[in-house]
């Protein structure tokens, strides 16, 4: 099912506020997951959890080469929605 | 050789969250016990067992701290919280200085369980999450608890079945009297989850007296059937007393001696034997006469065997001298892999408060209960050295010799 890139930030956001518990104010498309938004190795591993019981698919870390900033993972997650 | 004082102690149990509540609810002589339904809905024999409620971490700890915690880690973090902050040690203290941990607890079976269904349905263990691995292990309680107070010293987990918490006071002052550590945190831990405890009631060990929950822990009495699971956290401070007079800190009692030995028979029948040679070697390594204790904190769990062979053991060395002995656990339940070192908390409340708790539900002695001096209702006594037993599966046995700080 297609979801709107207004949704897939929202829900993306939520979860990374509610379950990472990153800083709401640290959200900034721009920013990088690691550097500025202090995602470690073991919370991506979590992430993958949250990514797949929201949106129904499991992240492969080899599709994530090119992802650091929090636009390029929405971008990621529209892909491979409604891609 | 050094001696070895505590300065810090902290409690979460089934009868209650704090030293506070626990020596109030001691000295009343209040249950934990009560019903948990799920038990019968997922095919236990017994559905009693200590109530513990789960703390809530989300204001204490951030995330990544939370999220490898298993159940019994965050009761240990909570008595461990509350041990540091009466040893009057802080997070700049800890930084700073090499602290050490033994802790007992022997199981993490609700994080293996649950993790084992996840990836049932999904075919996936990534799926499994990050704290999987770091709540499944039985050194849950050592390794969280080492990161989240920076601890530098030694650092591990002591699995000895229901004897693990006691075992670790032992170790903690064994390092410490031999000079390998200034400080060590000690302590037991144990999970109340369902999930946990149902191969132990495959064993029939359980009491089923259902229709009183607060009467079906009832060590010594005749009329017993059995023990009542229970859980939660207790920690000590264990120091080396030069150290904590350096500092300035608040010394509350001295563990003086730590009896060891394994029966070498049964893998679930206790033995007098072994009790017997764990008791002796506490006091012959405390320099303590068995005249001179003044109070014995049974293991006695409310199972047949295990509460007669100890009686016969406590009575082939105290018998004469009609040491008071109560076993907690009438209140508490059987902590298991904590009992150990709640025990010690539990008596050494009692020292501080010159009382004796209760051993409820001791109503009709038997043949090996009756030579012994149990104390069924609180009294009032002065307390200046106190034994503790603690026994387990295997066979392994450790006893505890605690005195009121002298200098």
């Amino acid at each position: 099912m297609a979801m709107t890139r207004q949704e897939i930030e929202r829900i993306t956001n939520e979860f990374l506020i509610e379950e990472i518990e990153i800083d709401p104010e640290a959200i900034r498309s721009d920013a990088k997951l690691k550097d500025d938004l202090g995602v470690d190795s073991l919370d991506f591993v979590d992430i993958v959890v949250i990514v797949e019981r929201n949106f129904g698919f499991k992240i492969k870390a080899e599709e994530m080469a090119g992802v650091s900033t929090l636009g390029s993972f929405y971008d990621y997650i529209e892909n491979k929605v409604n891609g | 050789m050094r001696r070895v004082v505590i300065t810090g102690m902290g409690i979460y149990s089934s009868i209650g969250k704090n030293l506070e509540e626990v020596k109030e609810s001691l000295y009343q002589g209040k249950s934990g016990i009560g019903i948990d339904s799920q038990r019968t809905e997922y095919g236990y024999r017994s559905p009693l067992t200590g109530i513990v409620e789960r703390p809530n971490l989300k204001e204490l700890l951030d995330r990544r701290m939370r999220t490898g915690l298993a159940e019994e880690a965050e009761y240990a973090y909570m008595s461990t919280r509350e041990a540091l902050q009466q040893a009057g040690i802080d997070m700049d203290y800890l930084e700073n200085n090499e602290v050490g941990i033994f802790f007992g607890n022997d199981s993490s079976a609700k994080a293996v369980i649950e993790a084992h269904s996840i990836v049932l349905e999904k075919k996936d263990t990534t799926l499994m999450g990050s704290g999987a691995i770091f709540q499944s292990m039985n050194s849950t309680v050592t390794m969280n608890l080492s990161v989240i107070f920076k601890l530098k010293g030694v650092n591990m987990t002591i699995s000895a079945a229901c004897a693990s918490g006691s075992h670790s006071i032992g170790l903690g002052y064994l390092f410490i009297k031999n000079g390998l550590q200034d400080m060590v945190i000690c302590g037991g831990a144990q999970e109340t989850n369902y999930l946990s405890m149902g191969s132990f009631d495959a064993l029939s060990a359980f009491s089923v007296r259902t229709d009183d929950p607060t009467k079906a822990s009832r060590p010594f009495d005749a009329n017993r059937d059995g023990l009542v699971p229970s859980g939660g956290g207790a920690t000590l401070i264990l120091e080396d007393y030069d150290h904590a007079v350096k500092r300035g800190a608040n010394i509350i009692a001295e563990v003086c001696g730590y009896g060891f030995s394994s029966n070498g028979g049964h893998i679930s029948q206790p033995s007098n034997e072994g009790s017997f040679i764990a008791m002796s070697r506490a006091l012959e390594d405390a320099g303590v006469n068995a005249s001179e204790v003044d109070y014995i904190n049974a293991h006695a769990t409310s199972t047949p065997l295990g509460d007669m062979y100890e009686a016969q053991a406590i009575d082939s060395i105290f018998g004469e001298f009609k040491t008071p002995v109560s076993s907690t656990k009438g209140m508490t339940g059987h902590e298991c892999w904590m009992a150990g070192a709640s025990e010690i908390v539990y008596s050494i409340l009692m020292m501080q408060n010159s009382f004796i708790a209760p051993n409820i539900n001791f109503e009709t002695p038997d043949e090996s209960s009756a030579k012994l001096n149990i104390i069924s209702k609180t009294t009032d006594k002065n307390i200046d050295v106190f034994l503790s037993n603690s026994f387990g599966f295997g066979g392994t046995n450790s006893a505890l010799v605690v005195k009121k700080f002298r200098k």
